[in-house]
């Protein structure tokens, strides 16, 4: 096989305390793809994300990242193996202009780590990219701007900026999408797109008409379980994801 | 928040309060030249070395701390053994001027020791484990009496020491140079902290742990380090109050001292470097100087924190800095005037309450409530009615006319203001 895979989860469980939330999950993501992960609500998106990328303990199975266990590290450490994610309520150091955010999330990738003996400002490897980020995501006129007093689709931009900055390999974006208008919807798709490249893509979407425009191939999840992965028109055609998700949605 | 300002070139120009700063420092001891003037000074820098490094932790990690006087305090007892056992030596050993190092030592060792299990958690948790330390420590304080001397303290002798110059520290003033310029070497090195990364992911904890590690960064080690180096300057502080006061007993180390850096910090700003800078200063000098005029000095500084907490959370520096924002822009334009009654209004306001206190101090406090005292320059009897009426009336009026008068009369104008732009 030439393609190997990103991530891999096998047999993972999740409970709160009795409560099966996440119930023997497997699911393959492939290097270079855009895996979209669809599902009614409840049937375990967040969670699945707060797994994956070490905001949460796995109850049971196993997380692999390019072939490394990472199901029982925090989540800084998963990030430093090259995993990084969005969060589906806009999650930024409010306090900070653009360019502070930038700087703060390229500072671990470009090897600063804990260093109290030179200047951030001083670092211009550190400037260029926050700069190349900056106009990458539209936000060069709001360099300066603190990061609360941006519209929500510019903190939306800005985020995923943060979440790609990190230098990660594997990216995790949930619902980067919600709460917004069809166009803004639509930019934010665009600059996903372009801000993401080379890198693997793991979303979790509701937005059908996004998800189909944006995903190699899709996972749907129902009840704790993966009940179907393939490409768009298989998944189309699928007959249990119609009448699990599809069926349901859109009548 | 004025945390890390924002990018820019180096302009040497800005350097300025750093030059202006200590040369003031250093001409002051020649205006107030009394030995209790100079001891106050000096008692402000060490104070200044403290409070900026509480707020490394309040300020810039969002780290509440109750116990920062133990780091303080070990150090100042790890200096003051060093001093006692150079002056068993008959005055050999280290120089005199870098005890306070030895301090610093002591701060960074307590600091890493009690660090490492304090900053898993921020917030409450990490508040409670403060506070049940810096008791531990103020009760050891008082059981092993070896090390800490018991209540009576342990004494050192500052002028049987070496000195690296050859000055002779008996005088005040030259301690207080000491003083000035430890002070300006730890305010350098704290403001130079804040622009790493070290300090930058601090602020970057503070207000998001999680975007932190989603970043790479693990809170729990920024916290870590950001308190240790924290507790370092703590230590420093102490070691400088051992050379100017030759006497530390286990109020050093106590919930007062803790309890008054906080205070200090807090009413200065912990959102600006120079926050800490002011409210120790200010809060030394109140300390000192305002319990020889009166025994409620302890209520006034309770008052004016609560005062700050409520009205002014961005402490007296976010005041100040709030309204020459303001003026810059351009508010104060045509109400300069409505502003500086709204000041005077509220002055009296504040006097009238200080009279009220007076004599509520005097009738209840006092052994024989209708002797005459002096009250603001007058000899009143505060059993007597018309003190009271007189001090009522001057407070109500005064804070009368600046909440239904001068304030609104403000707004209307800054109302009919902005209706005119409308327009």
């Amino acid at each position: 096989m030439t393609t190997r895979n990103a991530l891999e989860l096998k047999g993972v469980k999740k409970n709160f305390g009795r409560a099966e939330i996440i119930r023997g999950l497997n699911l393959e993501v492939h290097e270079h793809e855009r895996h979209v992960i669809i599902g009614p609500n409840g049937a375990g998106k967040s969670t699945l994300f707060n797994l994956i990328s070490g905001r949460m303990k796995v109850s049971d199975g196993t997380v692999k990242l390019f072939d490394n266990d990472i199901h029982n590290l925090p989540a800084h450490k998963v990030n430093r193996m090259g995993l990084s994610r969005s969060f589906q309520v806009t999650n930024l150091f409010q306090n900070m202009t653009v360019m502070q955010n930038l700087r703060c999330s390229l500072l671990w990738s470009e090897g600063h780590k804990y260093a109290f003996w030179k200047s951030v400002l001083g670092q211009d490897a550190v400037t260029e990219r926050a700069r190349e980020l900056a106009q990458r995501l539209n936000l060069t006129e709001q360099a300066d701007v603190p990061a609360s007093l941006l519209t929500y689709a510019q903190q939306r931009s800005l985020e995923i900026g943060c979440t790609v900055a990190s230098g990660a390999k594997v990216i995790l974006l949930d619902e980067p999408t919600a709460g917004m208008s069809r166009t803004e919807a639509n930019d934010v798709i665009q600059l996903i797109q372009r801000m993401t490249g080379e890198n693997t893509l793991v979303v979790v979407e509701h937005d059908l008409s996004v998800v189909f425009e944006l995903a190699d191939r899709i996972s749907v999840l129902v009840y704790g379980e993966i009940i179907a992965t393939g490409t768009p028109e298989e998944i189309r055609n699928n007959a249990a994801v119609q009448e699990a998700y599809l069926g349901t949605e859109v009548h | 928040m004025a945390t890390n300002t924002a990018a820019g070139g180096f302009n040497p120009l800005k350097l300025w309060p750093w030059v202006v700063v200590p040369l003031v420092a250093i001409l002051l001891p020649f205006i107030f030249d009394s030995g209790h003037a100079i001891n106050l000074l000096s008692h402000m820098g060490i104070a200044i070395i403290f409070a900026l490094s509480y707020n490394m932790l309040l300020g810039n990690t969002g780290l509440l701390s109750f116990g920062h006087a133990v780091y303080y305090g070990l150090g100042a007892y790890v200096a003051m053994h060093l001093l006692r056992s150079i002056n068993d030596a008959g005055g050999e050993g280290l120089p005199l001027e870098l005890l306070p190092l030895v301090g610093a030592g002591a701060g960074l060792f307590f600091g890493i020791i009690f660090g490492s299990f304090s900053v898993r958690r921020a917030g409450v948790v990490f508040a409670m484990i403060t506070l049940g330390l810096g008791a531990l420590v103020h009760s050891s304080s008082l059981m092993f009496t070896d090390f800490f001397g018991g209540e009576a303290g342990l004494f050192g002798d500052r002028t049987y020491a070496p000195s690296l110059f050859g000055i002779d520290y008996g005088p005040s003033r030259n301690v207080y140079f000491l003083v000035v310029a430890w002070a300006l070497i730890a305010a350098v090195l704290i403001y130079l902290l804040r622009k790493t990364p070290l300090g930058w992911m601090a602020n970057a904890v503070r207000d998001n742990p999680e975007r932190a590690q989603f970043v790479g960064y693990n809170p729990t080690i920024v916290r870590f380090i950001q308190f240790a180096l924290s507790a370092l300057f703590a230590g420093l502080a102490g070691g400088l109050f051992v050379i100017t006061d030759e006497i530390v007993n286990d109020e050093v180390v106590g919930a007062i001292q803790s309890g008054a850096v906080l205070l200090g910090t807090y009413i200065g700003g912990i959102g600006y470097f120079v926050g800490p800078i002011v409210g120790a200063t200010l809060v030394t000098f109140l300390e000192s100087s305002l319990s020889a005029y009166t025994e409620a000095w302890v209520l006034y500084f309770g008052l004016l924190f609560i005062a700050i907490v409520m009205f002014a959370p961005m402490g007296l520096v976010g005041i100040a800095h709030l309204q020459y924002l303001n003026w810059k822009a351009g508010g104060w334009k045509g109400n300069t005037g409505i502003r500086l009654y709204i000041l005077l209004a509220g002055l009296v306001g504040i006097f009238g309450l200080i009279c009220v206190i007076e004599l509520s101090y005097h009738y209840f406090r006092s052994w024989d409530p209708s002797a005459p005292f002096s009250l603001m320059g007058f000899t009143v009897n505060a059993t007597n009615a018309l003190p009271w009426l007189v001090s009522f009336g001057i407070a109500i009026i005064g804070f009368a006319l600046m909440l239904f008068h001068a304030n609104p009369m403000l707004k209307r104008k800054l109302g009919a203001k902005s209706d005119g732009g409308n327009a």
